[in-house]
């Protein structure tokens, strides 16, 4: 039997990695998700899980020797934030190229300078070019079933990528919330074993990994990597279909909030999606035809399938907690207006909102469909990127 | 290349950069990363074998426990050697002027693969 539980993100991240029981965890220790890693070491120490727990000397070891345990053929997970993430950086590139299906519950905190613990998305947005699949997670529930969910779709065989499962630093990390845990066996079913078709351990069947690559042939592999990304959005869906049957909740590439008849959209990723649900039942009761569309599959960009639920609609906020510093928007804003810009045009504009752990509240957010409204109405844009609720 | 002559594109070629045989690096020629090009002294060496140890590329030809010459086909020409060699019969040459001699002399383009290059077999 499934149990419902008062659970905190990094309680319940913990507790899927306990489930899943991998061959290998190696991490370090960081701010918001000290947690996760603290927890499971308990669950490795009281022999709760057949896991080799390697403890290393920073975030680029701990990656590092993720890989090679990926390599050798293990199923191998690491856990980190924000500069633990950027610390990361060039061994992401190196899993993601290698194409081992590790898989990283990434708790979202701001990067330095100034040096903030809180929650914003400047980490993994930072890494959303390596390669690696990102799913994003509004609370505890999702980021236990996404992470549950990500160790399948990583190690199907047409995608062979790593994954990171993200949710929002303290907000959901250490929130505590009402969330459903799936019974252990049921979960240790539904991932199985990792089969790999190569791996370092198997001495039948040698392979080289990371060989020097040169101008005849990092191309084509690199082609073959992009080749790969497409195949994610359909392994996500199938493997969501079976998770499904074992849970009873359902997920998708993105989730729809009263989105279909909808005039007025915001998108939103992770936390600040619960806060704008409530925005919008508010707003929907005194008469604004307002919508949500929460992305959870934002790497690979499902660019098709979003265009089809914004279509149609008078005026679009993006909501980014990550400022690109482009002067033109932050991430998300830029993937969904070069995504929609095919499509008949709604007025796009963009907010940068709660960095460095900011609250972002409902009246904020409410402002922001007031402000859609004006723009449908007037079809004007007077401020295409504005900070929501900074000081000024 | 494929049976028909062809470079395989990517479709046809492992995942990940993965190399799914063993000692396939003896296809890669590396020698023409060289600039400086260790010139052995056949009167010299007393087949000590401490180049042998030392080279990194396995570029130290021997045969029945003597050196018989250096595989310019792999040799990166970084002079570890030359360095180490306690009889000093490996001497660092630099290729633009031998290849300017080698070109003056036999007017064959020898850049990488001068002569015991091709008998890497006594490896």
């Amino acid at each position: 039997m499934s149990k419902r539980v008062a659970i905190t993100g990094n309680e319940a991240v913990a507790q899927a990695m306990r489930q899943i029981n991998p061959d290998v965890v190696a991490a370090y220790p960081i701010t918001p998700q000290t947690e996760i890693v603290q927890i499971f070491s308990t669950f490795v120490a009281d022999g709760n899980v057949d896991t080799e727990f390697v403890t290393v000397e920073s975030e680029h070891s701990a990656m590092s020797a993720t890989i090679g345990a990926s390599a050798a053929g293990a199923r191998a997970m690491t856990a980190t934030s924000s500069q633990g993430l950027a610390l990361m950086w060039e061994m992401l590139y190196i899993a993601a190229g290698l194409r081992l299906p590790i898989v990283a519950p990434v708790v979202n905190r701001a990067l330095s300078a100034p040096i903030n613990i809180h929650c914003d998305h400047s980490d993994t947005m930072g890494a959303r070019d390596s390669g690696w699949v990102q799913i994003y997670s509004e609370n505890a529930q999702e980021a236990y079933d996404n992470l549950i969910q990500a160790v399948r779709i990583a190690e199907h065989a047409d995608v062979q990528i790593p994954a990171m499962v993200c949710m929002d630093g303290f907000i959901v990390s250490h929130g505590m919330e009402n969330a459903e845990l799936l019974d252990d066996h049921v979960v240790r079913s539904f991932v199985g074993q990792r089969t790999p078709r190569h791996s370092l351990l198997d001495v039948d069947n040698p392979a080289t990994f990371g060989a020097l690559d040169f101008a005849d042939w990092y191309f084509e592999h690199r082609r073959q990597l992009a080749d790969a990304q497409t195949y994610v959005k359909g392994v996500v869906l199938d493997v969501a279909k079976e998770f499904a049957k074992i849970s009873g909740r359902n997920y998708g590439l993105f989730e729809s909030y009263r989105l279909d008849d909808a005039e007025l959209a915001v998108v939103v990723l992770n936390s600040a999606a619960g806060t704008a649900k409530a925005v919008v039942d508010d707003l929907r009761q005194q008469g604004m035809k307002a919508g949500l569309l929460k992305i959870r599959l934002f790497r690979p960009f499902p660019h098709d399938e979003i265009v089809a639920a914004l279509a149609g609609k008078k005026a679009i906020a993006v909501l980014d907690r990550a400022d690109g510093l482009s002067t033109m928007g932050g991430p998300v804003f830029v993937d969904v207006r070069s995504a929609m810009y095919d499509a008949p045009g709604p007025k796009m504009v963009n907010y940068i909102y709660g960095l460095g752990g900011r609250d972002v509240d409902t009246e904020q957010i409410a402002g922001v469909y007031w402000d859609l409204a004006r723009i449908a109405e007037t079809g004007k844009v007077t401020s295409p990127v504005t900070y929501l609720g900074v000081r000024e | 290349m494929s049976a028909n002559g062809k470079q395989k594109g990517w479709k046809d070629v492992p995942i990940g950069g993965l190399i799914l045989e063993a000692g396939s690096s003896d296809k890669y020629e590396t020698g023409d990363w060289r600039t400086y090009r260790p010139v052995w002294d056949q009167e010299k060496c007393r087949h000590c074998m401490i180049c042998w140890i030392y080279c990194p590329d396995s570029s130290i030809l021997v045969r029945e426990g003597k050196v018989v010459g250096i595989d310019y086909k792999h040799c990166k020409g970084c002079g570890i050697c030359a360095h180490e060699c306690p009889a000093k019969c490996i001497d660092m040459r630099l290729e633009t002027e031998l290849e300017a001699g080698e070109a003056e002399g036999a007017g064959a383009g020898a850049r990488c693969c001068a002569k015991s290059g091709g008998e890497a077999g006594g490896k």
